[in-house]
């Protein structure tokens, strides 16, 4: 890899609930993104996901393990390096009309956002414009209110203010959901020029696989609050080695009517368990076609299967139960 | 041989706005028909409309389900049909369910008002029901409320009430998109079962072209109103003819396309196209030409598929 932007070691968040229960949203992750890269982020609801998005950009601190950007522990800054820490850390939510305030143009949105971070009034107002301009916004976007423009251009206004202050890193939780399928690939394009021309390194949270799979170059698996797999994305798709990684790449319907008759989903059992009750154990044994006795008694611990293929799990698969080819 | 479901030159709309325009398809019997679209097309307001459902819309056209007009039936008739005749299955079951009533009293009301069941032959029923579906320990969930169950357990509730009483068609609006994609994956096997089993009809709308992909037997597309194409599904996946279905198949992300290049789109977006005069879809398309300023209706390109397009190659 080369070399580390923003990283996670050991890092936990948990929450209490009502009745001294815990809420383990996130459950010793290790993680971490070399400088320009994209790494995408699937789960399913309840996995984590997000958790993990705010705690990267520090709009969560964690319950455990820390957040290292460059190499500097986030929550042992200095008053003056967590002013850099915020702007070169910025998040992109999933649904921009709840990420807009209703009651603001979207050139106040992104002047007060500027604002904060110091600028002035005139420059901010220039790099309002200017950031539009790189989403495909003309200033004529600068006066409009959310509810005047469509979802897509929305969300283009939300990834122009989440770019304003230059960050190094971005935070994309799940960008492209609420989208329909044609606004989708217009975004999903924007977020890969915007990471080109400005060498951005980013975190693409989707519950979607196959839109991970065109956006990042790896890909990690979240389930229940831990990364059980993680790969570049061809090695993922093609050789699984964790059976729930092999489920979900399965489970995705393809559009072609071909091979969809031949596909085969593998069918789990019932449904993700509840993250304030983990299992004991793996935390997917209870859905699992291969558990096993050590399954039900011990955790297991991530292992490295290829200098980039890690995977938890005391079960791997040698061999790929889906046919699948990747370019 | 007649249509199960044939339906001509439905439209709905709302005050002056036009949801649905002129709409015609039939669905043979034990068919599954995909309708596809996306938010705002109309295939859930046309969906609507065939249960009768839409409050403060003007509908015209007809609707004939096993040669019964539906829309002619006067109220009581209708209620008896809705549930016994034809069935609907929603995006959030959570919602779709009364959140104070036990589940399984749901499901029994449905069994009895329908089927002139006992109380006692309604529960044992539902229990078959619960069973059919694949809900674990039967007995105890029948006494469960919505919100103790998750999103794919109250999605199998909701299609056990759907086919309580075999209906003739299934209408599932977005049946799996509130929920994770493995789950996905045991409901959709699960409709295709029951559905195959019972020969029951559907129309399956979505806005997932791999669900229809997998699913259906012919599928419609609409956009802003209008179906703009129809064909068998192979056929519509292998050979689309409308620039629109081309655009909407092109732009989903392929998991074996090489990740460097760029995802082809439509340009611009379907937000006023209900005002455009003629062909709707012709400001974002690269086809249009003068003749699009008036509207194209659709005609057989091939046996079996339509096209609402002028310059339709």
């Amino acid at each position: 890899m080369t070399e580390k932007l923003i990283e996670a070691i050991g890092v936990t968040r948990h929450y209490k609930l009502a009745g001294g229960r815990v809420l383990r949203a996130l459950d010793g992750v290790d993680l971490a993104i070399g400088r320009g890269a994209t790494l995408g982020l699937v789960g399913e609801s309840g996995s984590g996901k997000s958790t993990l998005g705010r705690v990267m950009v520090g709009l969560q601190s964690p319950t455990e393990g820390e957040i290292r950007f460059e190499g500097l522990n986030a929550a042992a800054a200095d008053p003056a390096q967590s002013v850099r820490l915020r702007r070169q850390r910025q998040i992109v939510f999933q649904d921009p009309s709840g990420a807009l305030n209703p009651r603001m143009t979207i050139g106040d949105t992104i002047i007060e956002h500027l604002r904060v971070q110091g600028w002035s009034r005139v420059e901010a107002r220039e790099q309002a414009a200017r950031v539009l301009d790189d989403c495909g916004l003309s200033a004529s976007f600068l006066s409009a209110y959310p509810h005047e423009i469509s979802g897509g251009q929305r969300q283009r206004a939300v990834i122009a203010r989440a770019i304003s202050t230059d960050p190094a890193f971005i935070v994309a939780d799940e960008p492209v959901s609420a989208l329909d399928v044609s606004t989708r690939a217009q975004i999903m394009n924007l977020l890969r020029d915007l990471q080109r021309t400005r060498g951005l390194t980013m975190l693409f949270i989707s519950h979607d696989l196959s839109v991970v799979a065109h956006m990042c170059r790896d890909v990690a698996v979240m389930y229940l609050g831990r990364i059980v797999e993680i790969a570049p994305r061809g090695v993922l798709f093609k050789s699984p080695l964790h059976p729930y990684t092999a489920a979900l790449i399965s489970a995705i319907p393809l559009p072609d009517p071909a091979r969809e008759r031949t596909r085969r989903p593998i069918l789990l059992k019932g449904e993700p368990p509840d993250p304030s009750a983990t299992p004991k154990g793996c935390r997917f044994h209870t859905r699992c076609p291969r558990a096993t006795d050590l399954c039900r008694e011990v955790d297991p611990e991530t292992r490295a299967f290829s200098s980039a293929h890690m995977a938890a799990c005391h079960h791997p698969l040698t061999q790929a139960p889906v046919e699948r080819t990747i370019a | 041989m007649t249509a199960l479901l044939e339906v001509e030159k439905l439209a709905v709309s709302f005050g002056t706005m036009r949801a649905v325009d002129a709409i015609s398809f039939t669905v043979e019997s034990g068919e599954i028909l995909g309708l596809v679209g996306e938010s705002g097309c109309g295939k859930t307001t046309a969906a609507l409309a065939l249960m009768r459902l839409l409050r403060g819309a003007t509908c015209t056209g007809a609707a004939r389900l096993a040669d019964v007009d539906l829309f002619s039936l006067d109220e009581p008739a209708m209620r008896a049909r809705r549930g016994s005749d034809l069935a609907m299955i929603f995006q959030d079951p959570a919602t779709a369910l009364h959140p104070t009533i036990q589940v399984g009293d749901q499901l029994v009301e449905t069994l009895r008002t329908h089927l002139n069941l006992s109380a006692r032959q309604a529960r044992s029923r539902a229990l078959d029901l619960f069973r059919k579906v694949g809900i674990a320990a039967p007995e105890a969930r029948l006494r469960a409320f919505p919100h103790e169950l998750s999103g794919g357990m109250c999605q199998r509730v909701m299609i056990a009430m759907a086919i309580a009483c075999s209906p003739l068609l299934l209408l599932a609006d977005e049946p799996t998109t509130a929920l994770d994609v493995t789950v996905q994956a045991q409901i959709l096997d699960l409709l295709r079962q029951v559905t195959r089993e019972a020969g029951m009809s559907v129309v399956l709308i979505t806005h997932d072209l791999g669900v229809v992909a997998g699913m259906a037997d012919r599928v419609a597309v609409m956009y802003a109103g209008a179906i703009v194409e129809m064909a068998g599904t192979d056929r519509l996946f292998a050979a689309p003819r409308h620039p629109y279905t081309r655009g909407l198949l092109a732009s989903i992300p392929a998991l074996d396309q090489g990740w460097d290049e760029p995802i082809p789109t439509l340009a611009g977006s379907v937000q006023s196209a209900f005002e455009v005069p003629g062909c709707r879809f012709s400001p974002r398309c690269p086809l249009a030409s003068e003749i699009c300023r008036s509207a194209p209706s659709l005609r057989e390109v091939a046996p079996g598929h339509f096209v609402s397009c002028w310059n339709a190659a």
